[in-house]
């Protein structure tokens, strides 16, 4: 059994386990060992991917290739390269904390984690895939329980959510369908036989018109999840009537599918289409930055100002990729990394607070600080690194995103580039805005003048998410320069044109 | 000459901060402020050790301060560009690594006394140490990029430490404010980075400073609308260091920072933080002077010699103690930047540099003291109003004194601190720019005054009654107020012109007498005139300010500009935006998205009609379907 | 073979007897009625079966089984539909097409 295939054996054997488990204690307890032994084999990972890359200078490690369905030549083809091991890593660790925070859930807790598992048994597989067609069928996986998870255990217009969220990724998922398809009828183009495996595909040149048609069409199937303006809205209100748990994991690594989608299969295969069409995308991009920046300032509802503020920052993951250098999509990957961690963390800090108070409005809250203390300097923290402070992930990110953006040779790029900076200044303003009147002032709703003690289960969800986003923002080096190493062949291809 | 032992100045704050931050329910006050001052006093000896060993032991080779550089790299951008972490010694960064441990030390102490039984003690050492970490990271920073990332992190370390008193309204609003108006500064600095980075592929200071270096000598190699690129970055740079630094039109966030506690005014709003701007100009001064002649420099000195003017005018006011304090911080900042500005470059024409050093080093002595002397008036009386004030002389001996020693060494008056510096100040202005000279001799007279008004109105002036009656501070606190003061005297005589200077080769100070007296005599006018006004109660004031009407009421609300930007922030920003844009996204964006699913729904209703149930229809569809196929057919063969 | 009956008449008889059959069927409003037109078609395709297979393949057999076929299937599907319209009845205690539409729910 090689390392990469257990990614999606493991989830698939805890949610075994979890159909016999009875009631909430051994649902989480299963669910926490399953989740922890992914966390460990994540960081095994790592480990094993710093050795291997010591004497392989392959693309992709550690790769397997199963055929599953020969007559269309597709195969459960697997490898992994640093940028994917990153990210199995945020994976697994937001994973856990979900399991942490879903700690006390009360309704139908089997059915929850199976479907949690579901989702992330998706994640999993869309990033250890190298086949086209297996990447696909694990994006409708993690895609589908959403549904689920947000009609069944959300808030709110929970049902209108979650039919609006899956629709709009559904459409999204037939159009980037449609890319794939052109992708794999265009990879015969040197002789060879049809293929779906993206590295054979790579060494392939897809005539230009089939590139400049499909390079959109992939784009946007994948950017639909990336929140990419205007196609972003499922995303304020999913986010609102999701679950704590199913927020994280949507906005921590579902959302993150995106970007990496957009690298690995548009940017990669199609490196002319994205040369041609960026342009056009970087202006939708910069407007989803400023655009996600401006609404959260307006926004009452906590959820609400996260998910704005991961239009924004998810807005710069797709800048940063299209601006196609070497340097900007270190960037992209670190803000993925990094957004992940913190916006896992706010939602988590979110879920908190709504259980303490019932109420997600900042306006009914205030003083917080008093009564919460931990939760609050925790939230206190997170704001700072969400505003990009030194010291915390999102500066590292955010400063690769723009000194790479700001290398690009055409002017056009480069006011796109300022036009882009400025959200930073926003990104302050509604950061400080939530703070001063969530956490600080008098407290003024006598009903939280004395609220519930935060529990291990709670602290060792946040640490779990603290602790990376921390590490770094303080020591950024190896983890930096080992997704840079693993972008060297992927900027090859674009830059070639 | 091993310099890695100075790394320990920052990282000792930081351990503190660390302990502190972590710890903070289980250390007693009692032993967190020992903590703190214990820190701190490491950290100050050894910066004093180092400050001795780089001016008089090694640091100067042939006549030249070297500078000593150890760094390590942090991130790597692309294959030139990477950030590095690291400390960079030369004449300015071990001065200011002296005024930081000074004065952070100093206020440490103080804090002991005036924090005591304050319910976040341990809370608000731990910020104070965080500060101090950045302050000295900022200090020692070796590339652009590493003086931004401390520049942020004192950034925030001031919007913790002036919202410490976070259940008060004002304090938030203030310290929201402070960070934003800063953040929006440091938008230009980076923007000024970056540029820096893609036009000369280095943030590093000594490539970037170097006068035969191609960062410097290419300038002209591109250039926008009329200037070189390189210049614009500089003055984007130049708008970083003014937000920071309060300079006009950035200053609004100053006076409002004034809601922290008294000893964070003094040792960010005052001494250290502020003068950030100043360092971060005289850090790239060759860049400054160098770059299309000067041009940028140029504008560091009209910026900075108005904002002095300004604010001397509307300090002379003010009837908070603590803003009149924040608008002569101002003004007194306006007068480096004025400095540095007017200054050349090779030995003695560089005299406006040093005098901006060293004015910012004594300038850090007494404004220091002066926050702190307000600090322990403030918490005497319990106010911050000069209203509540006057003959308080005979309740605070020594806060008097000390304070009395202040006012007269910003004044200018011969022989304490601000004396020398401010004459080299007004040497260097005289020499290159007269008009300048005399904007800068004005807000010496108005400094006396408005300083002296302060003084007669705490001190002398009315008998108030208090409801408690005052007394003077303990020992912790005014052992600091007696340490500096002391300094504000023999601060003066630190031989500033043989140790900090542009071109790092030491120079003959020498003192130009004709100016002198007349900045004497400016400075002594200006204390008359307040002694007439201020000493006894009389209503000379109140005639003269109804003198100038219409400009007394306008410089009392400081010029309106708060309203100036929160008409623009409130009313065009979150009005005229971010309302729009949050109804734009509901009604357009998702309505186009919500429209596409609801026209589908319609559709379908539409033609869910055909799918009746009913078999006779679906039998009618059929047969009809038949005989249509049928008579299509029939007519295709038949031709 | 009948003398003096060409096929051609016996075949617009049929045709006819189809049609009506489907008019029955898409027009009446009544289950039993259809059921009858249903028959009617049934009817007019036997005889068919057996028109063609006389005229044309007289050797031959095949049409003449097949319109025992139908009668069989006819007689199995009549009784299975009075069986259910009785049911219905039973259940609503109407015949109409209109009354049975709560089917599709």
């Amino acid at each position: 059994m090689d390392i990469l295939s257990l990614f999606v054996i493991v989830p698939v054997l805890t949610i075994l386990a979890l159909v016999f488990t009875k009631d909430l204690k051994q649902a989480r307890i299963t669910a926490m060992i399953g989740s922890l032994v992914q966390l460990g084999m994540a960081i095994h990972l790592i480990f094993s991917y710093f050795e291997e890359r010591a004497v392989n200078k392959s693309i992709m490690l550690f790769t397997q290739d199963r055929v599953w369905f020969e007559h269309f030549n597709i195969h459960f083809a697997t490898g992994v390269d640093g940028i994917s091991a990153a990210l199995l890593l945020l994976t697994s660790i937001i994973v856990l904390a979900g399991v942490f925070i879903s700690w006390k859930i009360d309704d139908l807790p089997k059915e929850f984690f199976i479907s949690l598992l579901v989702l992330a048994t998706g994640v999993y597989g869309f990033f250890i895939s190298i086949d086209l067609f297996t990447m696909f069928v694990f994006y409708e996986i993690a895609v589908i329980p959403m549904y689920l998870l947000i009609g069944i255990w959300g808030s709110g217009p929970k049902e209108y959510s979650a039919m609006k969220l899956t629709l709009m990724l559904m459409g999204a998922s037939a159009v980037l369908l449609v890319g794939i398809l052109g992708i794999y009828f265009n990879s015969n183009a040197n002789g060879g036989a049809l293929t779906f495996n993206i590295l054979e595909i790579s060494k392939v040149y897809i005539p230009f018109v089939a590139q400049k048609l499909f390079f959109p069409l992939t784009f946007i199937g994948f950017a639909v999840l990336g929140a990419l303006f205007p196609f972003h809205t499922w995303s304020p209100d999913g986010h609102a009537s999701a679950p704590t748990a199913v927020s994280m994991l949507h906005a921590g690594v579902l959302m993150k599918l995106g970007g990496y989608g957009i690298f690995r299969i548009a940017m990669f295969l199609l490196p002319e289409g994205a040369k041609e069409w960026s342009w056009f995308f970087i202006i939708l991009s910069a407007i989803g930055v400023i655009y996600g920046a401006f609404g959260a300032l307006k926004q009452t509802d906590l959820k609400y100002i996260n998910a704005y503020s991961s239009v924004s920052h998810l807005g710069m993951v797709l800048f940063a990729l299209l601006m196609l250098n070497k340097t900007a999509w270190n960037g992209a990957i670190l803000q993925s990394l990094s957004h992940g961690f913190m916006t896992a963390l706010f939602f988590a800090l979110i879920g908190m607070i709504y259980g303490r108070t019932h109420t997600r409005d900042i306006t009914k809250l205030g003083g917080l600080l008093k009564v919460i203390p931990f939760i609050s300097v925790i939230n206190v923290i997170a704001g700072l690194a969400s505003l990009g402070l030194p010291g915390f992930s999102g500066f590292v990110a955010e400063m690769n995103i723009f000194v790479g953006a700001f290398q690009h040779d055409e002017l056009f790029y480069r006011v796109a580039t300022i036009i882009s900076v400025s959200a930073i200044v926003v990104t302050a303003v509604y950061i400080l805005r939530v703070l001063g009147i969530m956490l600080m002032g008098p407290i003024n709703n006598a009903e939280f003048l004395d609220l519930p003690k935060t529990t291990w289960y709670e602290i060792t969800g946040i640490l779990l998410l603290l602790i990376p986003m921390i590490g770094m923002g303080v020591a950024p080096l190896w983890l930096s320069d080992m997704i840079m190493a693993s972008i060297q062949p992927f900027i090859k291809g674009v830059l070639k044109f | 000459m091993d310099i890695t032992y100075i790394i320990l100045i920052p990282l000792i704050p930081f351990s503190v901060f660390l302990l502190l931050g972590i710890f903070n329910q289980q250390i007693k006050p009692a032993i967190s402020g020992y903590i703190g001052v214990i820190g701190l006093s490491i950290s100050a000896l050894l910066s004093y050790y180092a400050a001795y060993q780089y001016f008089f032991v090694y640091g100067k080779v042939d006549e030249v301060y070297q500078t000593f550089v150890k760094k390590t790299v942090w991130m790597n951008f692309t294959d030139t560009l990477h950030i590095d972490m690291g400390i960079l010694v030369d004449p300015i960064s071990v001065m200011m690594l002296v005024v930081v441990s000074t004065i952070s030390l100093m206020v440490h102490i103080y804090s002991r006394g005036y924090m005591k039984g304050d319910d976040g003690y341990t809370k608000f050492f731990s910020f104070l140490s965080l500060f101090t970490f950045s302050m000295f990271g900022l200090v020692l920073a070796t590339n652009l990029f590493q003086i931004y990332m401390f520049w942020e992190l004192v950034g925030v370390s001031s919007y913790l430490l002036i919202g410490y008193y976070y259940t008060k309204t004002s304090a938030i609003a203030a310290a929201k404010k402070a960070f934003i108006v800063t953040r929006f500064a440091d938008f230009g600095f980076l923007i000024g980075i970056l540029i820096i980075g893609y036009y000369t592929g280095t943030f590093d200071f000594e490539t970037l400073n170097n006068p035969e270096g191609s960062a410097i000598l290419n300038w002209a190699s591109t250039s926008y609308m009329g200037l070189s690129v390189i210049t614009w970055a500089l003055l984007l740079i130049f708008m970083g260091g003014a937000g920071k630094s309060a300079m006009f039109p950035l200053h609004i966030w100053l006076p409002d920072a004034m809601e922290g506690p008294t000893p964070v005014s003094a040792l960010i709003h005052a001494a250290t933080m502020v003068v950030a701007g100043v360092y971060l100009v005289a850090r790239l001064f060759p860049m400054y002077y160098f770059v299309e002649d000067g041009f940028a420099l140029k504008i560091v000195a009209y910026v900075g010699a108005f904002s002095s003017l300004f604010a001397a005018i509307i300090a002379v006011t003010q009837t908070d103690i603590k803003r009149v304090l924040a608008f002569s911080t101002m003004s007194q900042i306006g007068y480096m930047m004025l400095a540095l500005g007017v200054s050349g470059y090779k030995g003695i024409e560089g005299v406006g540099y040093m005098a901006s050093m060293f004015h910012l080093f004594t300038h850090a002595m007494f404004k220091a003291l002066l926050f702190l002397c307000a600090g322990s008036v403030i918490h005497a009386v319990h106010s911050n109003y000069l209203k509540d004030m006057g003959g308080l002389r005979k309740y605070m001996p020594i806060t008097n004194i000390t304070f009395l020693i202040a006012a007269l060494a910003i004044s200018g008056v011969p022989p304490f601190a601000g004396f020398w510096s401010k004459d080299e100040i007004l040497v260097a202005a005289f020499e290159n720019n007269r008009l300048l000279y005399y904007v800068a001799l004005f807000v010496a007279g108005l400094t006396a005054f408005y300083m002296f008004r302060l003084y007669f109105g705490i001190f002398w002036g009315k008998e108030t009654k208090y409801e408690h009656i005052p007394h003077e501070s303990p020992l912790s606190m005014t052992f600091p107020l007696l340490f500096l003061a002391f300094m504000s005297i023999v601060a003066g005589f630190v031989p500033f012109s043989e140790l900090v200077t542009a071109d790092k080769i030491g120079f003959e100070g020498h003192m130009d007498y004709p100016l002198a007296v007349v900045a004497v005599a400016i400075g002594l006018t200006g204390i008359i005139i307040a002694w007439l006004f201020y000493k006894k109660e009389n209503d000379l004031a109140a005639i003269f300010s109804s003198f100038f009407g219409i400009f007394y009421k306008w410089t009392s609300n400081k010029f309106y500009f708060d309203e100036i930007y929160l008409f623009v922030t409130k009313k065009i920003i979150f009005d005229h935006v971010s309302t729009p844009i949050a109804r734009f996204d509901k009604k357009y964006v998702d309505g186009t998205m919500e429209g596409i699913g609801n026209k589908t729904v319609l559709i379908s209703n539409k033609i869910k009609g055909l799918q009746s149930g009913r078999l006779q229809d679906y039998a009618f569809f059929f047969v009809g379907g038949v005989v249509v196929l049928a008579l299509v057919f029939i007519y295709i063969w038949t031709n | 073979m009948i003398a003096g009956i060409s096929i051609y008449e016996i075949l617009t008889l049929t045709s006819i007897l189809f049609f009506i059959g489907i008019y029955g069927f898409i027009t009446r409003k009544n289950l039993i009625s259809i059921l009858i037109s249903i028959e009617l078609i049934l009817n007019a395709s036997a005889i068919n079966f057996v028109v063609i297979n006389k005229y044309l393949y007289p050797e031959v057999l095949q049409g003449v089984f097949f319109s025992i076929f139908i009668i069989a299937v006819a007689a199995a599907e009549t009784a299975l539909a009075v069986a259910i319209i009785i049911n219905l009845y039973r259940q609503i205690s109407s015949v109409e097409v209109k009354d049975t539409e709560i089917m599709k729910y």
